[in-house]
């Protein structure tokens, strides 16, 4: 072994962890890779918010690009992401489905009369079950679905400018 | 006398009370089943606690829903699998063997492997080298 190496390899090994730890720390672990991206989206069935006799299912947006956000009056980062979904459902002809996850009604009617609606409808998902079919584990959360009713992307935690101009505005403007 | 009476009455008025503590589930060996297999499943709220462990209420849900599947007859890899489709491998503490997951089942192996590759070639190394070559140390 050459002297030089003997010094070198250690540097170089050490240059590789701080690598892996550089990756590591930009990485957030609260991120879980949702296992439903290109898979179809969960069928369910859940009455409206305010419209008792109406219902909501996935299937009527079929041939629509469209958002399903889950949402609730008690989560403080839904209020965080709210103006963002204000000005997007006032800016693009996008359908912005809510979903109100594990919630009251007379609450969550409260929250959006008080900061605005940006929602077409609310559907209503008193106990999670269906927030369990979606893999919902920390609200907020969006999904993107296709024309044929298919899961393209999903944000965990709220919406960011960022996050809305460069990954969820593109991919709707390469679906629709 | 009627003073004693009375504490006599007293004595055993929580008798009649008494009755066998509730359990928390319904069924035993369901809970027996939910419990062996929640504690192999992650909590996604709280990421280092077990389902089991975990008192939020997405926990307390997927409990109850487990509780339900197991009623349903479903076996221990069915209910896994229900959870993975959901939530993803993170949900298990052991990951399967797939090829994503071979180096992390792998990888300490291979390292060991390389270990011990490693210290056989510097001890051949040494023991080829001359006494004299020792004092001098040994890259001179």
């Amino acid at each position: 072994m050459r002297p030089y190496l003997k010094y070198l390899l250690p540097l170089a090994i050490f240059m590789v962890l701080v690598g892996f730890f550089v990756v590591g720390l930009k990485l957030d672990p609260r991120v879980v890779p949702s296992p439903l991206i290109n898979k179809p989206a969960p069928a369910f069935r859940l009455p409206q918010m305010g419209e008792a006799s109406k219902s909501f299912s996935p299937e009527d947006m079929r041939g629509k690009v469209w958002l399903l956000n889950v949402w609730a009056s008690w989560c403080t980062a839904c209020r965080e992401e709210h103006p963002l979904l204000m000005d997007m459902s006032r800016q693009v002809d996008i359908p912005l489905v809510g979903m109100d996850y594990k919630d009251t009604d007379a609450e969550a009617s409260a929250v959006l009369q008080q900061a605005g609606n940006p929602y077409r409808m609310v559907a209503v998902d008193r106990d999670g079950r269906v927030g369990i079919d979606y893999g919902v584990y920390g609200v907020p959360e969006t999904y993107v679905i296709d024309k044929q009713g298919i899961i393209r992307y999903k944000q965990i935690g709220p919406i960011t400018e960022e996050i809305l101009n460069e990954k969820i505005m593109p991919l709707l403007k390469g679906l629709q | 006398m009627r003073l004693r009476v009375l504490f006599v009455l007293l004595l055993i008025l929580p008798l009649l009370a008494m009755g066998e503590a509730k359990p928390l589930g319904n069924d035993p060996a369901v809970e027996a089943r939910l419990k062996a297999l929640s504690q192999e499943l992650r909590c996604l709220v709280c990421q280092n606690q077990t389902l089991a462990d975990s008192a939020a209420p997405l926990a307390e849900d997927l409990r109850q829903e487990i509780r339900e599947k197991i009623a349903e007859g479903m076996s221990d890899k069915e209910i896994t699998d229900y959870l993975v489709a959901r939530y993803g491998n993170f949900v298990r503490y052991r990951p399967p063997v797939e090829s994503q997951t071979l180096l992390l089942w792998v990888g300490p192996s291979l390292l060991l492997i390389a270990g011990f590759t490693g210290l056989w070639l510097t001890l051949r190394r040494r023991n080829s080298l001359l006494p004299d070559d020792i004092e001098k140390g040994e890259d001179a």
